[in-house]
């Protein structure tokens, strides 16, 4: 039996019009997006790639990137260019971004890319350049950003932004028995910086230890943003990683 | 016996069409106006004023929201009710539910512009907007779903005219990509904060797919509904090819779905995903140009209309610019060229090239074909049209000739080696060459935005016009009674 197939039957029939649309912008999404979760190598886990949570002074760090919309600006993935692995570092890994909810890789460079910013610069440097950037780097187009200097870090809702990501799979730990499984994957030290009870303390602990924003008196904004900045591509030890397993992935 | 006749504002529910047009000019002004606002900051970085409700990083989402939803997303409210009840001959079936799409739409648009100023933000591009309101959106897009189809279900003719297969294909693709790009959980129930659902390069896939998509969709096929109604009317002639806008309906809904992550070209995005993306790219071109020239062919026989009309001049010079950037688009997708594009400025040029030269102008020649219709009147000034006209045009050309310079530049810069093998510039040296071309822009926006301001001023003055006209009549109507009566 053959069948002549007529557009009219759709253009004339609204409920087929929806279903085969529907279907019609449904498949590319299923074909790309699916497989990346199913796919064991997409996200590189080899030799010396032992990416960690972000501790919860680094979080609100992230946290206040995102407010003030750095992302419109800077880039957090490198390529694998020569000029940029001159510039930036290594290309950036999938591994490296594996807690970030969410991805900030961005599209734009109005600035420099940030993915491996961690440690190229001095505290102070971050915190006079974030005040003021031009009395830094005088070509500079970069807003000023004083208020971070003097407003202090709301920590209230720490604990309640960690189980948040804990919901959509970061590794932080609640129970004892989490702990215990993060202190296997990441060591001692980490794991006590990823319990979420103990987060407030953590938090206050690691800025009066690092005294980000060169100020002691109270944790703030500042002193949260550089400390994610400092911990910017500086988890990987590439001396560790054989290049040849990351190509693997890519 | 007596004969009633109907007038075409009774028949149809104009008041939510009337009122969704002049929200898209308002968002227009607004939203244009930040854009020239932050992109004089970046030539002119005192503009930021040291504070957080004037920097740029809050202000941008503002401008891409207050463009993108404000203006196209009520000029296509608009134009998708106007379209679907001229072409099923029936009034929108439920002026409760049209009311509601238009009250919630806008209530969505302030509420992003406030929070994002305040610093409350998902971080996605073109996504921003904290769960909340995510959630008063899906709700609004339901509402129009239903009275979208609902009104298409009650048609009085057999077909579906090409105009709302676009507008449906539009409505269901946004409610998919919105629903699936905001997943997240919300630190509390009281908190405007939420972390998204997934992570890394499972995010950035998912962000791009809705990114892209939403040019595809929100930015594209919508306004092919547009073209598709509106360009036939202002010619005066049938659709070029009935063969053609069916291939390039299906053949544009299914590809634009695959070519999301041809903006994650040499990222940590597996290659297998973003070649297949440059791919359909490529392959897109194919679709992108039957919708162009179907479009432009319908004009074939009165091309003489392009000199007399500048409404026309508006519609046709659209399909050129959706010509053109369907044209590069394709080929920033190449991963050579995309080596040398992403990251710069090229990337924003191309936005512009499609966003001001493409859905920008469809939208102003289709409401200044409509608006008169509405109002049942002429335009208070076709002199006006006209110079709104060549202010769009030039301000467009400005624009991306800036773009594609700095955005070259920036690329050439960044990749450039002395004798020696080392870099030759620091970044900031590119920062420094970019000023001029910054300026540039700013003033290729400015005249844009003077040309919607001016369009703004003559549209006010044809409601107004139209208003008098009825009072007139109405007197004069009165009048008569009166004489009769005596």
């Amino acid at each position: 039996m053959q069948i002549n197939f007529k557009h009219e039957w759709i253009e004339t029939n609204i409920g087929l019009m929806l279903v085969l649309t529907m279907l019609a912008i449904s498949v590319g999404g299923l074909v790309e997006i699916a497989p990346l979760f199913f796919i064991d190598k997409t996200v590189e886990k080899t030799e010396g790639i032992n990416v960690r949570p972000y501790t919860p002074l680094e979080q609100r760090g992230r946290d206040i990137y995102i407010r003030e919309g750095c992302y419109t600006c800077h880039s957090q993935m490198i390529r694998p260019f020569r000029d940029e692995k001159l510039r930036y570092g290594h290309y950036s890994l999938a591994a490296e971004s594996q807690y970030d909810h969410p991805f900030q890789w961005g599209s734009k460079r109005t600035g420099p890319d940030l993915a491996r910013v961690g440690g190229k610069y001095s505290n102070e440097w971050h915190t006079q350049h974030m005040i003021a950037p031009r009395s830094m780097v005088p070509e500079s187009v970069m807003p000023n950003y004083p208020w971070l200097q003097t407003t202090m870090l709301d920590q209230s809702d720490i604990a309640g932004r960690m189980k948040a990501l804990r919901a959509v799979g970061v590794p932080y730990s609640l129970t004892e028995a989490e702990r215990e499984a993060n202190i296997k994957k990441f060591g001692e030290s980490v794991a006590a910086q990823l319990h979420i009870p103990d987060a407030n303390r953590n938090l206050v602990a690691q800025a009066n230890l690092g005294n980000y924003d060169g100020n002691k008196a109270g944790v703030s904004e500042m002193d949260a943003l550089v400390a994610y900045l400092q911990v910017l591509g500086t988890m990987v030890d590439f001396t560790k990683v054989n290049e040849d397993e990351l190509i693997r992935s890519r | 016996m007596a004969i009633t006749t109907f007038s075409s504002a009774e028949q149809y529910n104009f008041e939510i069409v009337k009122k969704f047009s002049i929200m898209a000019l308002v968002w227009a002004v607004v939203g244009m106006f930040a854009g020239v606002y932050i992109a004089s900051e970046l030539a002119w970085p005192f503009l930021n004023f040291d504070s957080p409700y004037f920097s740029f990083g809050r202000l941008r989402p503002v401008h891409t929201s207050a463009v993108i939803f404000g203006f196209g997303g009520s000029a296509l409210f608009a134009t998708s009710y106007y379209v679907v009840q001229r072409t099923c001959q029936t009034r929108l079936i439920s002026d409760g539910m049209a009311s509601f799409t238009f009250w919630g739409w806008q209530t969505v648009i302030v509420l992003a512009a406030v929070t994002y100023v305040m610093g409350y933000t998902q971080g996605r591009e073109y996504a921003e907007m904290v769960w909340p309101i995510d959630i008063l959106i899906v709700v609004v897009w339901v509402v129009y779903l239903i009275l979208f189809v609902g009104t298409i279900m009650r048609r009085r003719q057999p077909h579906i005219y090409v105009a709302n297969w676009f507008y449906l294909a539009f409505i269901l693709a946004t409610a998919l990509l919105h629903t699936f790009n905001n997943l997240a959980v919300p630190v509390d129930l009281f908190s405007l904060h939420s972390y998204s659902l997934f992570a890394g390069t499972q995010d950035a896939m998912t962000q791009w797919w809705y990114g892209h998509n939403a040019v595809g969709f929100f930015l594209t096929a919508a306004f092919l509904g547009m073209m598709y109604y509106f360009v036939p009317k202002q010619a005066g002639r049938p659709i070029y090819s009935y063969r053609l806008s069916i291939i390039h309906f299906w053949a544009l809904g299914f590809m634009y779905m695959w070519v999301g992550a041809h903006h994650l070209h040499w990222t940590a995005l597996p290659d297998w995903t973003s070649t297949l993306a440059a791919t359909f790219s490529i392959l897109l071109l194919m679709p992108s140009w039957g919708g162009m020239i179907n479009g432009i062919m319908t004009l074939s026989g009165a091309w003489d209309k392009l000199r007399t009309d500048p409404i026309m001049r508006f519609l046709i010079v659209a399909l050129s610019f959706y010509g053109m950037s369907t044209f590069e688009g394709p080929m920033m997708s190449l991963k050579e060229v995309n080596a040398l594009s992403h990251y710069t400025d090229w990337t924003i040029g191309h936005v512009h090239s499609g966003a001001l030269g493409w859905v920008a102008m469809i939208s102003f020649g289709s409401l200044y074909h409509m608006i008169p219709k509405l109002w049942d009147t002429k335009l208070y000034s076709i002199k006006l049209v006209d110079v709104h006209f060549w202010l769009a045009t030039i301000g467009v050309l400005l624009y991306i000739i800036a773009m594609w310079i700095s955005g070259i530049t920036q690329g050439l810069m960044w990749r450039a080696f002395d004798d020696f093998g080392n870099l030759q510039y620091s970044f900031v040296e590119s920062v420094a060459a970019m000023m001029p071309f910054y300026a540039m822009r700013a003033i290729g926006g400015a005249f844009f935005l003077a040309g919607v301001v001016l369009m703004a001023y003559n549209i006010a003055m044809t409601i107004h016009q139209a208003r008098k006209e009825q009072a007139e009549l109405e007197a004069k109507l009165a009048a008569k009674m009166a004489a009769m009566s005596a």
